[in-house]
């Protein structure tokens, strides 16, 4: 019983987490059909920002985690600008390299200013633990699927109930019929990926006071959040959502009952088989080729 | 305005000359400095480890060259970045013997680095110095002439003597190991093993995990599960803080004997106070701030302000007498010659190191300076590393 507590709890806040950072992947994806694999990388510079800014600069939560956000906003739409868009322009997928490259700069960048040794991000909710069921949690654990899931939906509704989010649909389906009727592609491609980066610095505040920060913390993230994306089918934000908690949970339930050297082999293998039988991922639609 | 030195056929020739005599007779200079070549990182994630033996080895080439220098030559330092990266390492080390000249190499922190050089160091016939790296095929290579050495700690006798803590400290009967998923941990669960097999005791369960886990609570539940009464922890100082915070969410309050991996950084702020459970073997540590070579430390590089500057020590008090000890068997063996090094240094006695006094600190079957009587079970203490009293 505590063995089926504990791997629920820890599948769940994991995959809450590889969701958040799916969804920017998913965002950009359904704008412009293009990704910025640097998304990991950003996941670290938003907890590296909020390190510096309350602990070097000594700013309140209140200011800095903002800052921290608008900081990886700003690197989103460096990326598109500098990274994505001259590729995209001449019809190339070099981006594809390029976004790679862009994460390596990153965190080579933020080791040589930042440092190499790992520093830790304090939380009142870290060190309390709440007992549930048998098992111990810290709130925080708690706080993660809750603002994942609340920034799911609020993308939901933007996406759907606003005039920005709106005319972000319209670039989706159709980019030059969208430009025709006086809508600022380019605006909204740019915006599509400094939103992507914000989810993931929120992320990277998140997950920092559960782990430690450090400049290759956001690596293996991005990996699998990647993988979650494809899961989930890139096209839906509430499919891939779900296709963050189902990644977490098989790959806690892999740990607790198989044991961990079995971890990454069950849960790419399930990977592989998943898409092998649906090519568009769990909650993935084909997508129409537009001629 | 400078006129551009014409491309003649004598110059190029002179420079040619020059250049062949300085690569064919690296080592006939027989006035000039004698050249102790380092290969470790000194960049990247392990940096701060190379900065440590460079320390060591630097404060005791000042005490050598100060005395008079060896065979009345000075020693002189000659770096190279490995990078963490065992090819890197391979291309320093052949490039500080072929074209630099060097008498001996001393390697870093990184065992993969330190496999890759071992080879070539016997094949070479030059000494080949281990500060830090624990690997245990470092040594015990198998080489008919074995030209490596080492002064620090070594995974097979680290984690016998872990083994023997937690056994006789908690009468630990059935303990469980967590240990980092790469070559390090592995050559640990195979020591870990061994010693197990010793004393005819079973174990609860081997999980790994991984550099980036973030919640190892499932691993540590299984242990649980299977009634671990003792962990053996085998992992760098982040992830090592990993297991700490899990532990603490599970509640479980279970003795834990960990290799040295959380000396490694500020291990009591990532893991918070409970990283004051861990156990952790060190070679060598500053027991206080009046600590001569710490005092000696603090005046040649004044950027170390407090003793959490210089966590771990273990790498500076190893590089330390390492160096002492290769100089004393240049100096026994009158030559820089890697055969005649080699051979003097089964004879050195009575150097004085920081670590120990070292009276035959090699044989020809034992190429380890230090054993487990050398070993110190330590804590964390408000960020210090001090070590446990029984």
């Amino acid at each position: 019983m505590t063995l089926l507590v504990t791997a629920l709890v820890t599948g769940l806040g994991l995959g809450a987490m590889y969701g958040l950072i799916a969804l920017g992947f998913q965002i950009t994806y359904s704008v412009c059909s293009r990704v910025n694999f640097a998304q990991g990388s950003i996941v670290m510079l938003g907890a590296v920002l909020g390190y510096v800014l309350t602990q070097r600069a000594g700013l309140p939560v209140i200011v800095a985690y903002p800052l921290a956000l608008a900081g990886c906003a700003l690197m989103g739409m460096l990326v598109e600008l500098l990274l994505v868009r001259p590729f995209a322009n001449r019809g190339s997928e070099a981006w594809l390299m390029a976004t790679v490259a862009g994460g390596i700069l990153l965190d080579n960048a933020v080791l040589f200013t930042f440092g190499n040794e790992p520093r830790s991000l304090p939380s009142p909710l870290v060190g309390q633990t709440w007992q549930i069921l048998g098992t111990g949690v810290y709130p925080q654990q708690l706080l993660i699927p809750v603002v994942a899931v609340g920034l799911a939906v609020a993308l939901h509704v933007l996406f759907r109930k606003t005039r920005q989010g709106r005319a972000l649909l319209a670039v989706v389906q159709n980019p030059e019929a969208a430009r025709l009727m006086g809508i600022n592609t380019t605006a909204m491609i740019s915006g599509s990926f400094a939103l992507s980066a914000v989810l993931a610095g929120v992320a990277g505040l998140l997950i920092a006071p559960l782990f430690s920060v450090h400049s290759d913390m956001g690596t293996l993230f991005g990996i699998k959040a990647f993988a979650v994306a494809i899961l989930g089918g890139m096209t839906s934000a509430s499919g891939v959502m779900l296709a963050g908690f189902i990644y977490g949970l098989v790959e806690a339930l892999v740990t607790t009952y198989l044991g961990s050297s079995y971890t990454y082999i069950a849960v790419f293998a399930l990977l592989i088989v998943v898409l092998a039988a649906k090519p568009n991922g769990l909650f993935g639609r084909a997508a129409l080729r537009k001629v | 305005m400078p006129r551009r030195l014409p491309l003649t056929r004598r110059t190029l020739l002179a420079g040619a000359t020059a250049l062949g005599l300085a690569t064919a007779f690296p080592a006939t200079a027989q006035d000039g400095p004698i050249k102790i070549g380092l290969v470790a990182a000194l960049s990247g994630q392990s940096a701060k480890s190379g900065e440590a033996i460079t320390r060591g080895i630097t404060l005791a080439m000042d005490k050598i060259n100060a005395e008079g220098g060896v065979m009345g030559r000075q020693l002189e330092l000659v770096s190279r970045d490995d990078e963490s990266n065992p090819g890197k390492g391979l291309v320093a080390a052949r490039e500080l013997v072929q074209r630099e000249g060097v008498a001996a190499l001393i390697g870093g922190l990184d065992t993969p680095v330190s496999l890759a050089i071992v080879p070539f160091a016997n094949e070479a016939k030059v000494p080949f110095m281990g500060p830090w790296a624990a690997g245990t095929p470092i040594t015990m290579n198998g080489a008919e002439e074995n030209y490596v050495f080492r002064v620090s700690a070594v995974d097979e006798i680290v984690d016998e003597a872990i083994t023997e803590y937690l056994v006789s400290k908690y009468g630990a009967k059935k303990p469980g190991m967590i240990l980092i998923n790469n070559p390090w941990g592995e050559s640990n669960e195979k020591g870990l093993m061994k010693a197990l097999e010793k004393r005819g005791m079973e174990h609860a369960g081997i999980e790994k995990f991984e550099n980036n886990d973030v919640d190892v609570v499932p691993q540590l539940t299984r242990l649980k599960e299977n009634g671990a009464d003792g962990l053996f922890l085998v992992a760098n100082v982040a992830p090592s803080a990993q297991v700490v915070k899990s532990l603490d969410k599970m509640g479980w309050d279970v003795p834990v004997a960990s290799h040295w991996g959380p000396a490694g950084g500020r291990f009591t702020e990532l893991a918070g106070d409970s990283g004051e459970k861990v156990h952790f073997i060190q070679t060598f540590l500053f027991d206080s701030a009046e600590h001569p070579l710490y005092m000696k430390l603090t005046e040649k590089f004044p950027e170390v302000e407090s003793l959490a500057d210089v966590t771990p020590a273990t790498g500076i008090g190893n590089a330390y007498d390492a160096t002492l000890l290769l100089a004393a068997a240049i100096e026994a063996a009158g030559s820089t010659e890697g055969p005649a090094i080699r051979e003097a240094m089964y004879t050195i006695t009575g150097v004085e190191g920081v670590i120990k006094t070292y009276d035959t600190p090699f044989t020809p079957e034992n190429h380890d300076a230090l054993g487990p009587n050398d070993y110190i079970m330590s804590q964390f203490v408000k960020g210090e590393i001090i070590p446990i009293a029984d």
